[in-house]
């Protein structure tokens, strides 16, 4: 009998996902339409001196970007929850946290990512200069995978219930916080021209960390829900 | 050797009466303690040189805040408890903190504005401990919504666990990063509580404050979690018997 | 002591307003966190006697 091993498994979730979120493209593209959006509702609410402009930029682009992350965050279990897929995870021999990292990986590629590719261009609407909008990239690229494991952690805590995504904000909102001001202070550090390499570094370290946690503590959230 | 077989209590049932008979001596020696440090607090201190008579603020707004944190890690260490060992009453612990630390961190904020307008200006000044105090303020709140939006008890209690759990990892990172952020931004040091040299009054009104709202947390808790018993355990006999003789 | 009279007492140098709406608001908290818990004992007591 030939098992199959634990990265095949993980490898499949991952392809699965993606599949699926390949089909149903609509879905994948609001909540990147939704970040367009958000970010250019501030220009429009504050003004459009462009001295301003580049001071809120990063501010105003890594938040769009953690709000848009957040909307994204009820399809990573909803839809496997009501077809029964989820049960089936969950009864699998495989370790529950690796599954669940495997589901939130194929998430941040089909959500984080493209806000990741999306980002400079909004930048430059911010006239944002080219070093800023390489920091930009590669907070996001550090930080949007923190949001989605630490998201996925709410997403399963409040799987099923009435209050939804406003809930789902009010848990993980704080959690962000952290992430927010090391990404947005990285750009800010370096369109001031004082290095980015402190808040990349610790960047690095919340994903880390949240790498290690996340998973282990979403499964037991999932295992919470579904009993 | 202890007479006391402490884990009797770890029932809801033999708890019950325990916390009533507690509660209320909890309450009159906070009241006692409070009027002591009241005193303290006006008659005692002397008036601050550089702040005038608006920092006897200092003497609610610290403990508060002090309250505030301590009772989000109690809770959260019952709520672990609970669900490593699922207990019941540990998880009832939990929930009936929340509320009273909630007030605490209010209590906090309102008097931390109150204490900045006149200082410095303005109602509300982004440093650093303010601001952490605002999003332990959003812990609690979500930890207590969670909560009630899950109908079966024993989801809610396990899921708010989590919640709390998480939350109390998270407030290390998050008041370091608060700091972080508020030392880049503003430069100059607003701090509510670095006044220059505490005289020893002060230092010893704070303390005296913060015991009386010590006890007055510790009766409200167990006041609570009588109610919460009560609430929880309404099929039980002994609480239908209680219904009946009440 | 350190009040001359009690007016300067409840004017606290000029900041009143603030020192009585920091001591006053905190005093209203606790009055209706204690009232909020007499609410709700009231209450779960009173349906259990009308449950039984």
């Amino acid at each position: 009998m030939n098992r199959p091993g634990l990265l095949d498994c993980m490898k499949t979730v991952i392809a699965r996902d993606i599949r699926i979120a390949l089909r149903r493209r609509a879905d994948v593209m609001t909540s990147l339409i939704f970040f367009v959006i958000v970010v250019s509702l501030f220009p429009l609410g504050i003004g459009a001196d462009p001295v301003l402009l580049r001071t809120l930029g990063p501010g105003v682009v890594w938040v769009a970007a953690l709000l848009a992350c957040m909307l994204a965050l009820g399809r990573l279990f909803a839809n496997d929850h009501a077809d029964g897929t989820l049960e089936q995870l969950i009864l699998s021999p495989q370790p529950l946290s690796l599954l669940v990292l495997a589901k939130t990986i194929a998430h941040w590629l089909t959500t984080g990512l493209p806000l990741v590719v999306i980002a400079p261009l909004l930048g430059l609407q911010f006239n944002l200069d080219a070093d800023a909008l390489l920091v930009l990239i590669a907070s996001l690229l550090l930080g949007t995978p923190t949001l989605s494991l630490i998201g996925a952690i709410g997403a399963a805590l409040t799987l099923g219930l009435r209050g939804g995504g406003a809930l789902l904000a009010l848990l993980i909102l704080p959690l962000y916080i952290p992430v927010l001001i090391f990404g947005a202070g990285a750009v800010e550090a370096t369109a001031a021209a004082l290095g980015a390499t402190a808040h990349l570094s610790i960047l690095g370290a919340l994903l880390l960390c949240t790498l290690v946690f996340a998973p282990w503590a979403t499964a037991l959230a999932l295992k919470i829900a579904t009993e | 050797m202890s007479s006391i077989r402490w884990y009797k209590y770890s029932s809801p049932q033999t708890f019950y009466p325990l916390a009533g008979r507690l509660a209320p001596w909890f309450g009159v020696t906070a009241a006692l303690v409070a009027l002591y440090g009241l005193y303290i607090s006006f008659f005692l201190a002397p008036t601050d040189f550089q702040q005038g008579e608006a920092y006897r603020i200092i003497f609610i707004h610290v403990p508060a805040a002090w309250l505030s944190m301590f009772l989000y890690l109690i809770m959260a260490a019952w709520a672990a408890i609970g669900l490593a060992w699922h207990t019941r009453l540990s998880s009832m612990m939990a929930l009936s903190i929340a509320p009273t630390g909630a007030v605490m961190t209010f209590i906090a904020l309102w008097t931390g504005a109150l204490w900045g307008k006149p200082m410095w200006g303005a109602w509300w000044v982004w440093d650093a401990r303010l601001t952490s105090e605002l999003i332990l303020l959003f812990l609690y709140l979500g930890f207590m919504f969670l909560h009630a939006a899950i109908d079966d008890p024993r989801r809610a209690d396990r899921a708010a666990a989590v919640i709390a759990i998480v939350g109390a990892i998270n407030v290390p990172i998050i008041y370091f990063s608060v700091k972080w952020w508020n030392t880049l931004h503003q430069g100059a040091s607003v701090s509510l509580t670095k006044s220059p040299t505490m005289a020893s009054t002060m230092l010893w009104g704070m303390l005296i404050m913060s015991v009386a709202f010590w006890l007055y947390s510790i009766a409200a808790v167990l006041t609570r979690v009588r109610s919460v018993i009560l609430e929880r355990e309404r099929n039980a006999d002994w609480v239908r018997q209680l219904g009946e003789n009440a | 002591m350190n009040w001359e009279s009690v007016s300067a007492f409840i004017n606290m140098g000029g900041y009143g307003t603030y020192v009585w709406g920091s001591f006053g608001v905190t005093a209203a908290c606790f009055a209706f966190e204690l009232l909020a818990l007499r609410a709700r004992r009231r209450q779960i007591i009173s349906a259990l006697k009308a449950g039984d």
